[in-house]
């Protein structure tokens, strides 16, 4: 048994307290013969600190296309050449889309729009729809609209969204190489201003973007600074067009390695499957993580791309003997 | 895919070069190019499916 596992496991599973960056980088340095043990102590931890239960989550866009930020692994921005082209959902549809992921027994919804920040015709559209949604279905209601004001953040806490999403995508040393229209900085000021309004912090990022091993660990130690409610882990699935199209897919045991390193970092938080797993993980691979940390995943398509149904992931749950966390654990 | 006149995914002519490679895309993704005209189309994706519409051609669904 490595070192660094015993030390993971005095301190995080028996503690409660995540590993720090140096930490996280021996975990990701771990070759693959400890895997699987790596894995273990990170399905333990969950299972300790977290539960059985798995968040379940569908997400929608409401806006897409047609965003003026370059960041390097969106087929939304308008600045590159994705065939992605500007579209906006009407509110029948968005209700709709919250019913029949409420269907699927999951308690979340979240709302997202491909934009810089709200201006006023998105804020209207989100005080329609959330309302909308909340006469109709019961759900929670999450939005992610990029960067905020204060006067934003406060409707929609009037609006009774709560949970918000937004990722830091990567670490902070890494950032501009990625995005260069906006800073890691002002990320993180709308995820101050998150936190104090009483929202639930939904951030997380992608993994894949070029970024070192070091840079990784760098990024689970930033987050667990944060101390998000959630973080979605996704893998970049690489779009036709961005600068990232033609990057190389993240290894599966890279993000299983990846997975249980950010459970260890953060052994509280809700970790959720995002996108890019299909191709990264598949299935096989989907049911290492789930037993390496993960506890929540986002079913059925994502914002331009599609996921696995969500009656796989509802049955392999099932399988799994993992109970879809009710509503009212959640209120 | 739509092995019609244009590739879905990418756009270029269906019957000339490899489109393996969009087909198995396909898999994770809607189509965005009109197989009859290769115009994008816009395309809105929901938890349960997409719709894909052509400004000249109309709307296609999952």
């Amino acid at each position: 048994m490595p070192e660094i596992l015993d030390r993971a496991r005095a301190r995080v599973l028996t503690d409660g307290a995540g590993l720090d960056e140096a930490g996280i980088l021996e975990v990701l340095r771990l070759p693959d013969e400890d895997l699987p043990a790596l894995l273990q102590l990170a399905h333990e931890v969950r299972m300790a600190w977290c539960g059985p239960e798995v968040e379940v989550e569908g997400i929608v866009s409401l806006k897409t296309g047609g965003c003026p930020e370059d960041c390097h692994f969106c087929s939304q921005s308008g600045l590159f050449t994705s065939p992605v082209r500007s579209v906006w959902l009407d509110i029948p549809s968005l209700v709709e889309a919250a019913k029949q992921t409420a269907a699927t027994g999951a308690t979340e919804f979240c709302i997202v729009a491909a934009v810089r920040g709200p201006d006023q015709r998105l804020m209207a559209q989100m005080r329609e729809g959330v309302a909308a949604i909340r006469a109709a279905v019961d759900i929670q209601v999450a939005a992610s609209l990029g960067m905020l004001t204060q006067e934003q953040v406060d409707e929609l806490v009037a609006m009774g969204v709560h949970r918000y999403n937004h990722n830091l995508e990567t670490c902070k040393s890494y950032f501009p190489n990625v995005v260069t229209t906006h800073s890691w900085e002002e990320r993180w000021g709308t995820l101050r201003m998150v936190r104090d309004s009483g929202m639930e912090v939904c951030c997380g990022g992608i993994l894949g973007l070029g970024e070192t091993v070091e840079q990784r660990a760098e990024f689970a130690a930033q987050l667990a600074e944060l101390d998000p409610h959630e973080v979605p882990l996704n893998f970049l699935n690489p779009r036709p067009g961005t600068p990232l199209g033609d990057r190389p897919v993240v290894e599966g045991k890279d993000a299983l390695r990846a997975i249980a390193a950010f459970r260890l970092a953060m052994p509280k938080t809700i970790l959720r499957y995002a996108g890019g797993r299909e191709i990264t993980l598949g299935d096989l691979g989907t049911k290492e993580g789930l037993l390496g940390g993960i506890n929540a995943v986002i079913v059925g398509n994502y914002l331009t791309t599609l996921g696995r149904p969500a009656t796989a992931d509802l049955e392999l749950l099932k399988e799994l003997k993992m109970p879809v966390k009710a509503l009212s654990a959640t209120l | 895919m739509t092995l019609l006149g244009y590739c879905d995914r990418c756009g270029e002519a269906a019957g000339e070069g490899d489109h393996s490679a969009c087909a198995e895309a396909r898999r994770l993704e809607p189509p965005r190019y009109c197989p009859d005209c290769r115009r994008r189309m816009r395309v809105q994706v929901v938890p349960t499916g997409w719709t894909a519409t052509c400004v000249e051609h109309g709307a296609r669904h999952s």
